[in-house]
């Protein structure tokens, strides 16, 4: 996207009516005791972490301040509230959290003060009042056919399918926060006993996948500066945004170095363990895995699971609980259902992680391999 | 004439649920039923799958306790082999079990819970220099309460609402005739309301340095955890001291004189004294201090009478389904628990809406079954858990860690030991409990940096003998009261497994004996101001801090075929 049109897109949003009145988001931080060099720096920051060039400081600075254009509806499915509780570590007293603040959260039952009747009211005059112009945001997988009934929701028991399908017709932008409402989540693992699904199987419309089980605060917030700098982000065959799932777990992973080196750790707890050494052997499945944590981790940086001695579990891939597991075992030594069908990534795992050790030419075609095979299992 | 008033959803909990009441002419609750309207079915998907897999899928039950099912599923495949984990790796689970339960209690009491007791509304009439010198009767040193402070965020919410869009606040009740603060009492509170968004963030800091990542962390092992290179540094040991040092102090300064602010005005408030729900109180020990010290004992009290403790029998518990929506009814053991899907849906019925109308609605099929949770059952009794009968077995017991708090505690606002089995005494006993828990749960971090100097063992070694069978459990306390997870391995894999949470104690619907779980019980004879704005409901339903997803599951799966699972595809 050019300059030119990012200004365009910008200027668009700017004539929306702001939603919080005489305040704006560069005084609300003023009060919070940010100065513009610290929101600066913060955009700075941001920016990197979209993975833009510096040169679009300012524009991720505009998309900030226009935050407060945005009502956001946040609908609760099949799911265990991960996602929220994640949102929740956004952290503060940085501009992160004034974001969320500064969006106008109309519907979101874990934080709202209103319940039963008047909680269904507040959704229904948000999708009423600002219909076309909100920001739809699912957590959940969503179960349909015979079982849908499973979940339903208020007095008139709607079923979660009803809610969110008349939720995506009247949304601006539909993003699926989650592994549950990506792709279906733990609701979803064999057997599905509750038919879930994922939301893009229930609308036409388009969603954009944000998946991990959960999401960090991270790009969970990134992705809603994505959307408002972008509209919609460049995405791979799994509708993830590419600036947050292009790489592999792998690609820049702090182990990487042991791995190249063929040193392991064997069992947990063990002298490799205690120097740091690769996960491999131990299960990681880092090579197959596509987010941005080896390089964002989670909590404001603290840590993330290779740092803490376990694998990946590949929580942001389609399936990943039954084309994973077993999470401690490398894939090709399993005796369970096998990774994408047993298509031969397994295999090649083995040849990357215990076999030809040292040729990056392997782990490139194996990062080739998967890649094509996401394309030919799209639908 | 009697009117039924249905609450679905009920917000600002985990999950999905549903409160109808009965109401006669006064507006007073002769009947009450609470039942779960979502089912995921956990527990069948975790059945033929890797013993060393459960931990991770039974961790999704839920992500606001998102330590707990995680470190049950471990310790119930460890219990089956018959393995204990290295003191390192027991004690690193209290540090991070601790991380959890102060997380949990401070973002329930002000996140989730607070605006039950505190109108937000009438804050922004208070009188600032007169809120400031108040606090200082909860307590010597004031958290976040100075003038300046409490200037600043009576600025920020008077924008907010005057902007008139009060986004996530809306529609709420305020103004509502039981709540009870001033508008001096209520600016402090929400002075920490703020404040607590913030130091949420470094609790949960403190158990991602052991666990990764929070929710769900990724460090627990069978056997052990993974974390070594972490409690082998003096940098990461130092940041989860000083960051739990900051946390507890919030505890002291802000929830605790928060608490007592709230206990002295609500003493007097009828819909939330004198109402305990069922009045048999289960708990189970957890927060192992040492190699052989516990911060909380294992008990049963009976019938609200707080002059005996028995001990628990795990043989006693059962589970059945007669107004569940699965198909065996009569009450199993965990281990032998039998349940499939048995949806019969809701029946057409009329409800009062927000406006006073009485209008058509789905209802429950109160005669039949109508909720997803089944109702477990200790020798036929139903219970109460939770940080209620937690601290309320723990003082009966003359627990050193419980007793001089709970003393204090009643000592200042007044109130009799009789006043914990209420709703009142819910929030209270769960901000004790956190409480004991700030206080104490250092030792643990003590007497690991001690064993790390002469033992760096953090992972047990096992074998998993496909030709064995095994059966194993865990039991214990978590934030909201006992938790028990039962299993079975066979062949190498997992062969049955069950998962007896607190919201299944609690919110159970009626049994064969037509007895229900705590959430109606307490709801029975409560009188309701206004029945367009049931507040009372809310708050009853809050105090037990609902977590719905994990009160949903399923314990076993006869009838759907699971062989797919067991075939061995060795590409
Ligand atoms: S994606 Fe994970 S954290 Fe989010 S709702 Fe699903 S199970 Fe919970
Ligand atoms: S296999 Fe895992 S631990 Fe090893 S280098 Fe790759 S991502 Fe890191």
């Amino acid at each position: 996207m050019t300059f030119k049109e990012l200004e365009a897109r910008l200027k668009e949003l700017e004539s929306l009516p702001s939603m919080k009145g005489n305040s704006s988001i560069p005084k609300a931080l003023e009060e919070a005791g940010f100065s513009r060099r610290d929101f600066m720096k913060w955009a700075g920051a941001m920016t990197a972490f979209l993975a833009l060039p510096a040169s679009f400081t300012p524009m991720v600075a505009r998309a900030a301040e226009l935050t407060d254009r945005v009502p956001v509806i946040w609908l609760h499915m099949a799911e265990c509230t991960g996602c929220s509780e994640s949102l929740l570590r956004s952290d503060t007293p940085t501009i992160d959290s004034l974001i969320f603040d500064y969006i106008s959260l109309e519907y979101h039952e874990t934080v709202m003060a209103a319940s039963g009747w008047q909680a269904e009211e507040n959704l229904e005059s948000a999708i009423e009042k600002y219909k076309g112009n909100y920001f739809l945001m699912v957590e959940g997988g969503i179960p349909v056919g015979e079982t849908e009934n499973y979940l339903t929701i208020g007095a008139h028991a709607k079923t979660g399918r009803q809610i969110a399908t008349e939720a995506c017709n009247n949304a601006k932008a539909i993003l699926a926060i989650g592994t549950c409402s990506s792709f279906g989540g733990i609701q979803a693992a064999h057997p599905n006993p509750s038919n879930a699904k994922p939301l893009h199987k229930i609308t036409n419309k388009e969603v954009i996948n944000v998946p991990g089980c959960p999401p960090s605060e991270k790009n969970i917030v990134g992705n809603v500066l994505q959307f408002l700098l972008f509209g919609k982000p460049a995405l791979d065959v799994y509708n993830r945004p590419k600036w947050a799932y292009g790489l592999r777990i792998h690609d820049l992973c702090e182990r990487r170095g042991h791995f190249d080196a063929g040193e392991f750790v064997e069992h947990f707890g063990d002298e490799g363990a205690k120097n740091g050494y690769c996960l491999y052997k131990v299960g990681c499945k880092g090579p197959y895995t596509f987010n941005n944590c080896s390089r964002e981790r989670f909590n404001q940086h603290t840590s993330w699971p290779i740092q803490a001695g376990h694998g990946c579990i590949g929580c942001s891939e389609p399936n990943f609980w039954d084309t994973m597991q077993p999470f401690e075992k490398p894939l090709a030594s399993h005796q369970f259902n096998s990774v994408f069908g047993g298509l031969g990534s397994d295999a090649m795992a083995d040849k990357i992680g215990i076999g030809v050790l040292c040729l990056t030419g392997v782990a490139i075609a194996a990062h080739a391999a998967i890649a094509t095979m996401k394309k030919g299992n799209e639908e | 004439m009697s009117q039924k008033i249905i609450v679905d959803p009920i917000t600002r909990i985990e999950g999905h649920l549903r409160v109808e009441v009965v109401v006669d002419e006064n507006n007073v609750v002769k009947e009450a039923y609470s039942g779960s309207t979502l089912w995921r079915g956990i527990e069948v998907i975790v059945k033929g799958r890797d013993p060393r897999d459960a931990g991770f899928l039974t961790q999704r039950i839920c992500g606001v306790c998102t330590f707990s099912h995680y470190k049950a599923g471990i310790v119930a495949v460890e219990n089956a082999l018959g393995i204990t984990p290295p003191l390192n790796a027991l004690l690193t689970r209290t540090l991070m079990n601790s991380a959890l339960f102060l997380h949990d209690h401070i973002v329930h009491f002000y996140q989730l819970h607070a605006l039950d007791w505190v109108d937000i509304v009438s804050a922004l009439s208070a009188d600032v220099k007169k809120a400031s010198d108040l606090a200082f009767t909860f307590t010597p040193n004031p958290y976040a309460t100075g003038a300046d402070k409490l200037l600043e965020v009576q600025k920020r919410v008077k924008t907010f609402v005057d902007k008139g869009n009060l986004g996530p606040f809306a529609n709420a009740y305020y103004g509502h005739p039981t709540y009870r603060l001033s508008p001096e009492e209520n600016l402090i509170a929400l002075s920490h309301y703020l404040e607590c968004l913030r130091v949420q963030r470094i609790i949960a800091q403190c158990m991602a340095i052991f666990g990764a990542k929070n929710p769900h962390p990724q460090s627990l092992t069978v056997g052990g955890v993974t974390c070594i290179m972490d409690l082998l540094s003096p940098a990461r040991m130092g940041e989860y001291l000083e960051k739990f040092k900051e946390v507890a102090d919030f505890v002291n300064r802000a929830y605790y004189p928060d608490l007592i602010m709230a206990g002295k005005k609500y003493a007097t408030e009828a819909s939330v004294v004198n109402d305990v729900g069922v009045p048999n109180l289960f708990t189970f020990k957890e927060f192992q201090l040492g190699a052989n010290e516990w911060l909380f004992e294992s008990g049963i009290i009976k019938n609200g009478d707080l002059s005996k403790v028995y001990e628990v029998e795990e043989d006693k518990i059962t589970e059945e389904a007669t107004h569940s929506w699965y198909k065996n009814d009569a009450p199993l053991h965990p281990y032998d628990g039998e349940t499939e899907p048995n949806y019969t849906g809701l029946v057409d019925g009329e409800s009062i809406d927000h406006h006073g109308k009485v209008v058509k609605t789905k209802n429950f099929n109160t005669a039949g079954k109508y909720s997803w949770i089944k109702a477990p059952r200790y020798d036929g009794e139903a219970m109460q858990v939770g940080p209620l009968a937690n601290i309320a077995v723990n003082y009966v017991k003359g627990n050193k860690y419980v007793v001089p708090v709970v003393d204090e505690f009643l000592k200042v606002t007044g109130l009799p030991i009789t006043a914990v089995l209420s709703t009142l005494g819910r929030t209270a006993t769960r901000c004790i409990e956190a409480k004991v828990i700030a206080d104490n749960a250092l030792t643990a971090f003590n007497n690991l940096v001690e064993n790390l100097k002469t033992d760096q063992s953090t992972c047990a070694p096992y074998v998993i003998d496909p030709n064995k069978e095994y059966k194993g459990r865990y039991m214990g306390h978590v934030p909201r009261g006992t938790l028990s997870h039962w299993c079975r391995i066979k062949n190498g894999v997992i062969e049955n497994w069950q998962a007896v949470v607190p919201s299944t104690w609690n919110a159970s619907p009626k049994d064969s004996k037509g007895k229900g779980g705590s959430y109606e019980e307490c709801l029975i004879g409560l009188k309701i101001a206004d029945v367009k704005q049931p507040l009372e409901i809310i708050r009853k339903i809050h105090s037990y801090d609902p977590c719905i997803a994990c009160a949903v599951h399923v314990m076993d799966t006869k009838g759907n075929n699971l062989s797919e699972y067991k075939v061995s595809v060795n590409v």
